[in-house]
């Protein structure tokens, strides 16, 4: 019977999800254990409308098994949606706190939903189907485990929508990017081990005797994340029926765990993923081989080396030993050197290939997405200098740092690795429309400009202001006035976020018209017209 | 060039690319975070400081569970600017029982890590209820529903017993108690000599004005009426910190 064993441990856990439910010793729990209750009754229900007993047809055990990078595609478009909606309406509500409904509403639980939402629901839907992609066709191989593929997927999309409902709810760990409570922590251990096992496996039957770079990037990722996920989430629930736990640690080791974490969140899971990504989409989409394959044993050792120590700049001139706070200082400059052998290796791609940028709007938004990582890995080592984070820190430069890291970096990459993957994956033979492309290239690289510029005026202000003296030795302003001082800046890095956000809309309908099957009739892109030749 | 050529080593082995990278990065954390847990010198002795009260780390909790952290900083940097507007520099030791750590990384409001005391507990009420009626430039989301809601917990005791496990010091006398100096602490009219021999300190009252039930906003402002209250800083000898 198709789908058998599944659909009886989905029921068995339905029903223990209706038992904890019923017997869980906070409101919040019993919340949470009927929204897992209903979710997985829908995936049974589902699965048993689909299931037959007829005796399945063979796999093709040399076809790839595209079915789960389908699926991510779309929840990656769809996630990225979502957690760049909530991202315009949290920054909307900093401008306009009426905005606040409170209590499931309110800027202090939304604010995890969309860190949340953009980091593991957008970039980790595209770090999965992108790695899966990629380990496939450089390993010349099947994925390892049959329907591992699958629970992957599916366990992943359970994992964010528990987090998600999770922090309206108000369960959450206060450990920024890792808020999820401990039964979804324990989650989504199981599921992160079984992305390891699927990746590795994979590797393992490779047909290739070389294991690609990109490869390397995205298995130090898988391995790595699971490491700091398990050790920064270490706490001791209150009771196995309740979702309060208290973390292991306490103040300074806990501060210092929680930020080794925080940091390599950025260092693997933004970065070491997405620079697999780079690998392999940058020279399929120009065409051209990685620039130097020296650079990339070079930059990969030191740059997962060195990201580990960076963690304690998030923690300058506090109660954190002072060797500390230099160690990752240091650390955190010198990491600015592999960073950087990143972004040459991944423009220098496209050395003979420049003239696609004028052709390409996907080229160009890789472009776009390599210079903006070559900008935050300078900007991040010189706020990682003490001098600098002591007017930096607690303002909105560390937020405005983040986004020119995350929209442009993670969120251009991204796009471009889903233009490229979405018509081969559904067999198109181009995108809907160019032209759509270009329109989404210059809303997101605009709103970005517009966000970063506008939070460096803003957080260097903020700073400044709280620092500022008279003649007679006074603090110049109360708390307040600074924060009255914010509104206009506010305001404008809401119409940042929406001009990104209506960038990715446009992506979502041209993606969707790409997948139904559809083709826009329009002028082709002015210069790309001799490229028209016939197959060779 | 010799080493490189090495490389291909790895290259065509998994399991060596797995342990390499696994090894490389573990070195950074081993490094950095091991010594934390031994080293005399990472939390200086201080004297005052004591595990949560009951409705304090009901309090607490609350503030964990509606992201106060997000917005408020709980960690003042020894800068002439910040001591003068939030007071003495935060200590080590003063978070040395907060599981987990609530320093927060951005300031959209002011740090609290010293606002116990310094706002009745009607003002706090006020603020969390409406905060533009107390503070016409505040952005802060109201908070209005913590009155209304009673505070939701059959047995505080497990609470108690968890943050044991994770190395606070609540004796058995504390955690037997748990359950009645949570009610106490907000009761004007009850005996509470139990209460203040357990935690000193302790700050007893009415705090949200509705002496019917004990609400949320109670346990909320017992939490920041208590907070950097701990240790007097009139005995804390900053000069036997250095080293």
């Amino acid at each position: 019977m198709k789908f058998g064993t599944q659909i009886f441990a989905l029921g068995l856990f339905t029903f223990a999800a209706l038992v904890a439910a019923g017997f869980g010793v906070d409101e919040p729990f019993r919340q949470h254990m009927w929204v897992l209750f209903f979710v997985l009754l829908g995936f049974v229900g589902i699965l048993i409308r689909n299931t037959n007993f007829e005796v399945a047809a063979p796999i093709d055990p040399s076809a790839y098994m595209d079915g789960p990078i389908r699926y991510g595609a779309i929840a990656t478009i769809f996630w990225g949606v979502v957690g760049m909606l909530v991202g315009v309406v949290i920054a909307l509500q900093l401008a306009y706190p009426d905005l606040n409904i409170q209590p499931w509403f309110n800027f202090g639980r939304l604010r995890p939903l969309h860190t949340s939402g953009v980091v593991f629901a957008f970039g980790g839907n595209a770090l999965l189907c992108t790695s899966l992609y990629v380990v496939q066709r450089t390993c010349r191989a099947r994925l390892f485990g049959g329907d591992l593929g699958w629970f992957v997927f599916w366990g992943y999309q359970l994992f964010i929508v528990m987090a998600a409902t999770g922090y309206l709810l108000g369960i959450t760990e206060s450990r920024e990017y890792a808020e999820p409570e401990w039964y979804v922590d324990i989650w989504l251990t199981i599921v992160w081990v079984a992305y390891l096992i699927l990746f590795l496996g994979t590797i393992l039957k490779r047909k290739e005797p070389h294991i690609y770079v990109a490869n390397w990037f995205y298995l130090s990722f898988i391995v790595t994340i699971a490491m700091l996920h398990v050790i920064n989430n270490l706490s001791m629930p209150a009771s196995f029926l309740g979702s309060k736990s208290y973390s292991a640690f306490s103040g300074v080791q806990d501060a210092l765990t929680q930020w080794w974490y925080g940091h390599n969140a950025v260092g693997f899971f933004l970065t070491a993923g997405f620079l697999g990504m780079m690998y392999y989409f940058v020279p399929k989409q120009a065409n051209r081989p990685v620039y130097s394959y020296r650079l990339s044993i070079v930059h990969f050792w030191a740059i997962i080396f060195l990201y580990i120590w960076a963690g304690p700049h998030h923690l300058h001139y506090t109660a954190l030993p002072d060797w500390a706070q230099t160690l990752g200082m240091v650390f955190s400059i010198m990491l600015w050197m592999p960073s950087w052998g990143g972004m040459i290796n991944g423009l220098m791609t496209l050395s003979g290939a420049w003239d696609k940028l004028r052709t390409d709007p996907i080229i160009r938004m890789m472009v776009m997405a390599i210079a903006f990582y070559g900008m935050s890995t300078f900007e991040g080592p010189m706020m990682s200098i003490k001098t600098v984070n002591s007017l930096s820190h607690y303002t909105d430069w560390t937020i405005g740092h983040v986004h020119s890291g995350a929209l442009g970096w993670v969120g251009m990459i991204s796009f471009g690795a889903i233009y490229f993957m979405v018509p081969k994956l559904w067999n198109r033979e181009r995108l809907y429309s160019l032209r759509l492309v270009t329109w989404h290239f210059w809303l997101a690289t605009l709103g970005i400009v517009v966000y970063a510029a506008v939070m460096w005026v803003s957080g260097i202000m903020q700073g400044l202001m709280w620092r500022e003296y008279d003649e007679q030795g006074f603090l110049v302003y109360s708390f307040a006035e600074t924060v009255a001082a914010m509104h206009p800046y506010y305001v404008m890095r809401a119409i940042g976020g929406a001009m990104y956000l209506s960038g990715t809309l446009i992506m979502a309908w041209n993606i969707g018209m790409t997948i139904l099957g559809h083709q826009r009739q329009e002028e082709p892109m002015p210069g790309s017209v001799p490229a028209l030749q016939p197959a060779e | 060039m010799a080493l490189m050529d090495k490389h291909a080593l790895i290259e065509k082995n998994a399991t060596l690319l797995l342990v390499g990278s696994l090894l490389v990065v573990t070195v950074g954390g081993i490094v950095e975070i091991a010594p934390l847990f031994y080293l005399d010198n990472t939390i200086e002795k201080v004297e005052g400081m004591r595990p949560y009260s009951p409705l304090e780390l009901v309090g607490r909790n609350i503030y964990v569970r509606e992201g106060c952290y997000l917005c408020h900083s709980q960690m003042i940097r020894p800068f002439r600017d910040e001591v003068e507007r939030y007071g003495h520099y935060s200590l080590a030791a003063e978070s040395m029982y907060d599981h987990p750590f609530q320093w927060g990384s951005k300031r959209t409001g002011p740090d609290l890590a010293r606002v116990g005391d310094r706002y009745s507990n009607s003002w706090h009420v006020d603020h969390l209820t409406d905060p533009r009626s107390v503070v016409p430039e505040s952005i802060m989301p109201s908070y209005a529903f913590l009155k209304d809601t009673p505070i939701d917990v059959k047995d505080f005791s497990t609470h108690l017993v968890a943050n044991s496990r994770v190395g606070v010091p609540y004796s058995d006398d504390m955690i037997a108690h748990a359950n009645a100096d949570l009610m106490t602490q907000a009761d004007p009219k009850a005996d509470t000599s139990g209460l203040e021999a357990r935690y000193p300190k302790t700050k007893i009252g009415d705090f949200d004005g509705n002496p019917q039930q004990v609400t949320e906003m109670d346990a909320l402002v017992a939490y920041l009426q208590m907070l950097g209250t701990l240790v007097d800083f009139k005995n804390y000898d900053e000069a036997a910190g250095y080293r």
